[in-house]
Parts: C-alpha cells; sequence; structure tokens
C-alpha cells in the first residue's frame, strides 16, 4: 500500500499547520505507514538477488590480500600511498583520510563490534576479515542520497552513477559499514596502471565495491572470487541450486551489524 | 512674452531657459573609448584570420585492418555527427541503470543493419577512433566544447572480457 508523494506532503503540511511535526504527526494520522514505506518490499519471484559468502575457514592473509589487490585492479582503485610519479607523494597525514577501498580487511572487533569479549577464542579474534560493501536489502545510503546516484538494483545490487554523484557524502554518513570512500582529489596520478575498459573516477565523487556488475554483466564471476581460490563464494540467493545457498545450508554464518535493520548480504562463515 | 508653462504643479509665467550644454564630454568619450577598446581588445588578433576547419583521421590501426565495405561507424556517418552526444547519454542511462527498477536496460546496441555492439565509449568507441586528439578534439576544439568524458573514462579500452 504506502502512500505517495502527494498524500506524505498534504500528512506533512496539514500536520504543521496543527503544530504537530515530524513521524509523531504521521503515527498519529496514518498509524503504522510510515514503516510500511520504509520497509523493503518483497522482491517479485524469479528475479536474481546476489550475495556472497566469506568463508574465513579458508581465507588467511595472502588470500585476502590477492582478493584486494585483484578487485583494486581491475577497477582502477587508486593507492595514495604509491603516486605513479613522486612530485605527487601526499603529505602522510592525510593518507589515511584520503584512502579508497572496495575490499579491505579488519580484525573481528572492528568487523563486528560489540560482538567480541576479553575471552573469545584468539584464532578468531585475528583472522583478517574481508570486508565490502554489503549490498543491503534495505540500504541506507540508497535512502539519503538526495540526487538517486546510489541506488538499488532489482537484483539487489546497490549501484552508483558516477555522472549524478555530486559528492555531497550523505551516503558515507549513511552507511554504517564504512564501505564507501570519498575523493579528495584527483586519483589518477595514483592509479599504478590503469586497467583498459573501466573508468577511474574524478575528485569529488563517492565509490564503493559494486558487485562486479560489468564483469556480471558478461558472465563473469566477481574479481575477488575468482581470486580467492574457493573462500569466497557468490550467487544467486533466489536459486535454490545455488553455490551460495548450498553453503548458507551447510555452515553456519554471521553477518555485519544486523541489529542496525539494513539486512546486508555479505555472509561470513567464522 | 514667452509662452505660459503649465505643469502638475500650477501655471507658471515662463517656461525656464536652461542653457544647453554638454557636461563633462571629455570624460565621457574617454571612458566609452576606452572600453570599446576593451571590449573588441580580446577578438581583435582573430580578426580577417580564417580558422582550418577541423581535419579528422580516420587512419586508426583497427580502421585500416578492416575490408572497405566494413568501414561504417555503428550509424550513419551524419546521424553521428548531429547525433553521438545523445547517443552516449542514452547508452550510459542504458548501462549505468542496468537494472534499475523503471529504468531502460542493457549493454547491448544494435545497428539499423543489424550488427551488435557494446555500448560503451571506451570499449566500443575508442576501439576504432583510438586517435583522440585527431579525431574527437578536432571538432570539440573547433566549436569551442569541453566534454567532461575524459576525467574518468578512458581513452583506450579493451573489452572486459580480453582484458582477463
Ligand atoms: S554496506 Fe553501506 S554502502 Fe553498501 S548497501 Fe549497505 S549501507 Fe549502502
Ligand atoms: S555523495 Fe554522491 S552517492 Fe553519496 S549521497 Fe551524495 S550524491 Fe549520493
Ligand atoms: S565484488 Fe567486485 S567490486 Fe566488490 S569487492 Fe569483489 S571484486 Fe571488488
Amino acid at each position: 500500500m504506502g502512500m505517495d508523494r502527494r498524500e506524505f506532503i498534504r500528512i506533512a503540511g496539514l500536520s504543521t499547520l496543527l503544530g504537530l511535526g515530524g513521524k509523531g504527526a504521521f503515527e498519529l494520522l496514518r498509524p503504522g505507514q510510515v514503516e510500511a514505506a520504509m520497509a523493503a518490499k518483497p522482491e517479485a519471484q524469479g528475479v536474481v538477488r546476489w550475495a556472497m559468502v566469506v568463508n574465513m575457514q579458508k581465507l588467511d592473509e595472502a588470500t585476502a590480500k590477492k582478493c584486494i589487490e585483484a578487485c583494486h585492479r581491475v577497477h582502477n582503485v587508486p593507492d595514495f600511498k604509491k603516486p605513479k610519479d613522486a612530485k605527487d607523494t601526499l603529505p602522510p597525514e592525510v593518507l589515511n583520510r584520503y584512502e579508497v577501498k572496495w575490499l579491505w580487511t579488519e580484525h573481528f572487533h572492528n568487523a563486528f563490534p560489540g560482538e567480541d569479549h576479553p575471552n573469545m577464542l584468539e584464532k578468531v579474534a585475528h583472522l583478517p576479515f574481508l570486508l565490502l560493501c554489503n549490498h543491503c536489502d534495505n540500504p541506507p545510503c540508497v535512502r539519503v542520497c538526495p540526487t538517486k546516484a546510489t541506488f538499488r538494483r532489482e537484483d539487489g545490487i546497490v549501484n552508483m552513477d558516477m555522472h549524478r554523484c555530486i559528492g555531497c557524502r550523505f551516503c558515507m554518513a549513511g552507511c554504517p559499514f564504512g564501505a564507501r570512500s570519498f575523493n579528495w582529489r584527483d586519483p589518477r596520478p595514483y592509479v599504478a596502471d590503469t586497467f583498459p575498459g573501466y573508468p577511474t573516477r574524478e575528485i569529488g565523487v563517492v565509490e564503493k565495491c559494486t558487485f562486479c556488475a560489468e564483469r556480471l554483466a558478461q558472465n563473469m564471476l566477481p574479481a575477488c572470487v575468482e581470486a580467492s581460490g574457493g573462500a569466497l563464494v557468490f550467487g544467486d540467493l533466489n536459486d535454490e541450486k545455488s553455490r551460495v545457498r548450498d553453503t548458507l545450508k551447510r555452515y553456519f554464518t554471521i553477518r555485519r551489524k544486523v541489529h542496525l535493520g539494513t539486512n546486508p548480504q555479505v555472509y561470513y562463515i567464522v | 512674452m514667452g509662452e505660459k508653462y503649465k505643469n502638475e504643479f500650477g501655471v507658471f509665467a515662463e517656461r525656464p531657459q536652461v542653457e544647453k550644454k554638454y557636461y563633462n564630454a571629455k570624460y565621457i568619450f574617454t571612458g566609452l573609448a576606452v572600453f570599446l577598446i576593451l571590449l573588441i581588445l580580446p577578438l581583435a588578433p582573430n580578426l580577417g584570420k580564417t580558422v582550418p576547419p577541423p581535419q579528422r583521421q580516420l587512419d586508426t590501426p583497427v580502421i585500416q585492418k578492416m575490408a572497405e565495405k566494413d568501414r561504417q561507424c555503428i550509424m550513419p556517418t551524419d546521424w553521428m555527427r548531429a547525433n553521438h552526444m545523445q547517443m552516449l547519454v542514452d547508452w550510459r542511462d542504458k548501462v549505468v541503470r542496468t537494472n534499475e527498477k523503471g529504468a531502460p536496460n542493457g549493454r547491448d546496441f544494435v545497428s539499423p543493419d543489424g550488427k551488435k555492439y557494446l555500448a560503451s565509449l571506451t570499449n566500443t568507441c575508442m576501439d576504432c577512433h583510438s586517435n583522440k586528439e585527431k579525431f574527437c578534439d578536432q571538432c570539440h576544439n573547433y566549436v569551442a566544447v569541453a566534454p567532461n568524458c575524459w576525467g574518468c573514462h578512458l581513452q583506450e579500452g579493451k573489452k572486459l572480457a580480453e582484458a582477463k
């Protein structure tokens, strides 16, 4: 059901006149409707839903590094620590802030804050958890983007239209997973060898993992999955016979910060 | 006797006689002259010059390798000359917004003669026209437009599958 724009504006206007404000007004006049409009709608049957499983039992430091390198190479992700030309060397204090990352690693207590405790299994505490955009089912980054530059595709991929991004960085504030990076300066001088056929980005736009939408369109697996030697599993969640579904059935998996309600679609086997 | 002079304040004996005089003519005309010179100055160097018409070159390796009858852009040349910008914008929307609800879809472009192409500036257009300076820039500079494609899109491309 939900409500359309006209109805929304009508209620907002009327309630302002009455001195009511915000969500409370909607609760009073149309109870339950705002939640209904905010919740993710069920998808039609027969639609693809891409998802990824990260098997931490198979993933070691070296494999994680290989995956990151593969992703960053084929997407021309800059490395601000390694300028092509020595004259572009950046002062160390900005390197952290400028960092652009699509795929990266963190320890358990950073990847799953609140789930760690002082006495936890030491081996797990020190695993290099591979993190990327979760392609959430209910993505806050999409909701806050004022230009619709970030949008959710029907196959679940949360993608970006770089032509449209105005660099307001609302989405970075909205994403609770730190999956997005801002281009504080022209990234080209820091892309070691440009991968032909994929664009770079410009100063002033935000970027993130795209679930390799451009490779999926050509029936190829994501670059990180290909480089992972089986530690990453990718596939269609709506297909009962797919490898992700099979893996999810056979292993217990966790996801990042589920309590925030974004419904992440990257699963971790610990 | 001067004639009676009337305005909204009443009737007066005579129309006031004011001496006709051009005040500050020296400054006004000097100022005008300076303004005109400044206005014309940037245009002056090009006065009487003819700018050579753009020289687009089509002798890139990929085009030369083609048989004569295959040397055909994805659309007729005249159409491309007039509409390539709109076509690229359409491609952009179709490719980037693929699978978005209600969006136009797809990375394929089918030309009128039935050939299928990947809708991609870098991978398709720049494959043949690998000489941006001698092709794109020729006309763009001539008509003084600066498309901002090249801030992100690379001049050289290969199809993704090949580049593996
Ligand atoms: S992980 Fe962040 S960027 Fe990715 S879909 Fe979720 S909220 Fe958006
Ligand atoms: S930075 Fe770009 S993608 Fe992010 S919210 Fe602003 S316009 Fe949207
Ligand atoms: S799915 Fe593609 S874009 Fe996302 S992290 Fe893996 S390689 Fe990078």
